[in-house]
């Protein structure tokens, strides 16, 4: 039987969603049985929020000091201790489980599954290389599993109704080799960009910061979270968080409109599980009408103003 | 300090690669190789910190076949002192390549070891954070900004929720995220000198021994779904009507 222990993702108040989308694809494994393992300085409340999500037998909660629960090296090796009766560990794909989850594969002396797309059976994963222009199917012999889930590819499930034993654990010795200073957050007004049912997207086309100001405009009239292109993040148009694409954020919105982005393959691998792509760029020949559902060749500062006026 | 640079040669990110018809891989054979733009971003984080008096040394590495030589002698043009190729004919996963870049890090001893975040082929994001695992020091990943001081660097993160601050004590480990910085062109002169810089080969099997090697098994390649063909509208009155319509505003 498959025993999954999989790494919670949180901020401090509350369970990322990530986290939840991880227990979706570790249930798609038949009679799995999963637990969570969770750090934190103050432990109690985010274990006990940990211990709701549905289909969760027991959350691990693990006591950390100098905010060591933000740290890959704070956090990697009790995640492998703990990983000992257990034969599936998952994290999130996120930047914290990318961070954290290939020092418990070496730790555990394995190869991790990155970005785990589709669940064949316990041992048998897809998942994308080449920025999702191929699938491969990868099977490990091992006895253990050390793998990354794919936040597009599964459903936030129930994140209230469980109600998971808590076993308190702590931390011997923590590592004091590395400091986390500071965050700087974004904007946490609008919808997170990662779990948003909608999200509206800004490219090259948009041409400065402040022309930038009518995607969250447009945003805020339709209660959507914004993202961006490459091009406009590297412009300074926008904060990095906003990146959407192969090595920034991979995205599952039920409507993604996209305004002034051409569409490189790196952007396009980012958007590919979207339930309606809209395109709205001056050039027809642009890529991203290959993927969209709905095109609207034109300019964007007459379309957008039109758009809030009319929706 | 001496600072080690990992690359890896892989499909220019120009390419759109295309699956094998039997499911065997993705066609590679005469398509145009190049130095994962990540690694080409790592070797430009090392020269700018060599250029501003904090390292005396740049060495490249590179696991791969024998042409990896090429991407070793542009990292060399781009200014690196010298290079090693870790040369092995078979394609190998994250964990023996961190393995084996561990053994040239305890050879080399540098102060600083930068490689990109992950690899444009098989986007695995990996060897890195396993690299400093096995090192037993600090990692510092996705990093977008970088200040060497002494013996401690501060690394700006680029990561989902923003821009996260951390200190390492060095040696540590880096791995680079795009606007880290942009990289130098090579110039043609560079081209030249970079032929007489110093670039040893070894075997893979010299830099791995008595190492359990867990591959995961790749069993089929495909071509990703293709989304379904979608309309063009001619107006936003037609674009409003068909989003109602979808129910989505």
């Amino acid at each position: 039987m498959s025993k999954i222990l999989i790494l919670a993702q949180h901020d401090g108040s509350s369970i990322n969603q990530s986290t939840s989308k991880a227990v979706t694809a570790a249930q798609q494994i038949q009679g799995a049985s999963i637990d969570l393992i969770v750090f934190a300085d103050d432990v109690n409340t985010i274990a006990a929020k940990a211990s709701k999500l549905a289909g969760v037998n027991t959350v691990h909660a693990v006591t950390t000091s100098n905010e060591n629960w933000k740290l890959a090296q704070g956090i990697a090796p009790k995640t492998a201790e703990l990983s000992a009766n257990y034969s599936h560990v998952f994290g999130p794909s996120t930047t914290f489980g990318k961070d954290v989850m290939p020092c418990v594969a070496a730790l555990l002396g394995q190869n991790q599954i990155s970005d785990i797309m589709q669940v064949i059976d316990a041992t048998t994963f897809k998942r994308p290389i080449y920025a999702g222009n191929a699938v491969i199917t990868v099977k490990s012999n091992h006895d253990k599993i050390v793998a990354t889930i794919r936040t597009a590819s599964f459903k936030t499930g129930d994140m209230t109704s469980g109600s998971a034993n808590i076993e308190n654990h702590s931390i011997e010795k923590a590592q004091t080799d590395t400091k986390f200073i500071s965050l700087q957050a974004g904007n946490s007004e609008r919808p997170d960009l990662q779990t948003a049912a909608k999200v509206i997207s800004g490219g090259r086309g948009l041409g400065s910061e402040e022309n930038f100001e009518l995607m969250y405009k447009l945003a805020d009239k339709i209660g959507a979270a914004t993202g961006a292109s490459r091009a406009a993040v590297d412009a300074g148009y926008c904060p990095n968080e906003m990146q959407v694409g192969q090595t920034g954020k991979i995205i599952a919105p039920d409507l993604y409109m996209s305004f002034g982005i051409s569409g490189a393959i790196q952007h396009l691998t980012g958007i590919k599980d979207a339930g309606t792509i809209v395109a709205i760029n001056k050039d027809a020949d642009a890529p991203i009408y290959e993927v969209a559902d709905i095109g609207l060749v034109g300019d964007l500062f007459k379309i957008v103003p039109e758009l809030m006026e009319k929706l | 300090m001496k600072i080690l640079v990992a690359i890896k040669r892989v499909v220019d990110f120009n390419v759109r690669v295309q699956v094998k018809p039997d499911g065997s891989g993705v066609a590679t054979d005469g398509v145009k190789m190049s130095i994962n733009p990540f690694d080409e971003i790592a070797i430009e984080e090392a020269l700018r910190i060599k250029e501003a008096g904090k390292a005396d040394e740049i060495v490249v590495v590179t696991i791969g076949v024998n042409d990896a030589q090429q991407q070793l002698r542009t990292a060399l043009a781009m200014g690196a002192d010298r290079a090693i190729l870790v040369e092995s004919e078979s394609e190998i996963q994250s964990l023996k390549a961190a393995h084996s870049l561990l053994h040239i890090v305890e050879k080399e001893q540098p102060g600083l070891v930068i490689m990109g975040k992950q690899a444009i082929d098989d986007d695995n994001n990996q060897t890195p954070q396993m690299l400093a695992t096995l090192w037993k020091r600090p990692q510092a990943t996705f990093v977008s900004k970088l200040e060497i001081n002494e013996d401690k660097a501060l690394a700006t993160r680029e990561i989902d929720a923003g821009l996260e601050t951390i200190e390492i004590k060095l040696p540590a480990l880096v791995s680079t995220d795009l606007r880290l910085n942009e990289p130098r062109f090579v110039k043609l002169p560079d081209i030249m000198k970079a032929k007489r810089k110093p670039l040893d080969v070894i075997n893979i099997d010299e830099t791995v021994t008595g190492f359990d090697d867990k591959e995961l098994n790749i069993e089929n390649y495909e071509s990703p779904q293709p989304r379904q063909k979608g309309v063009m509208v001619e107006s936003v009155d037609e674009l409003v009507a068909a989003l109602k319509e979808k129910g989505l505003v």
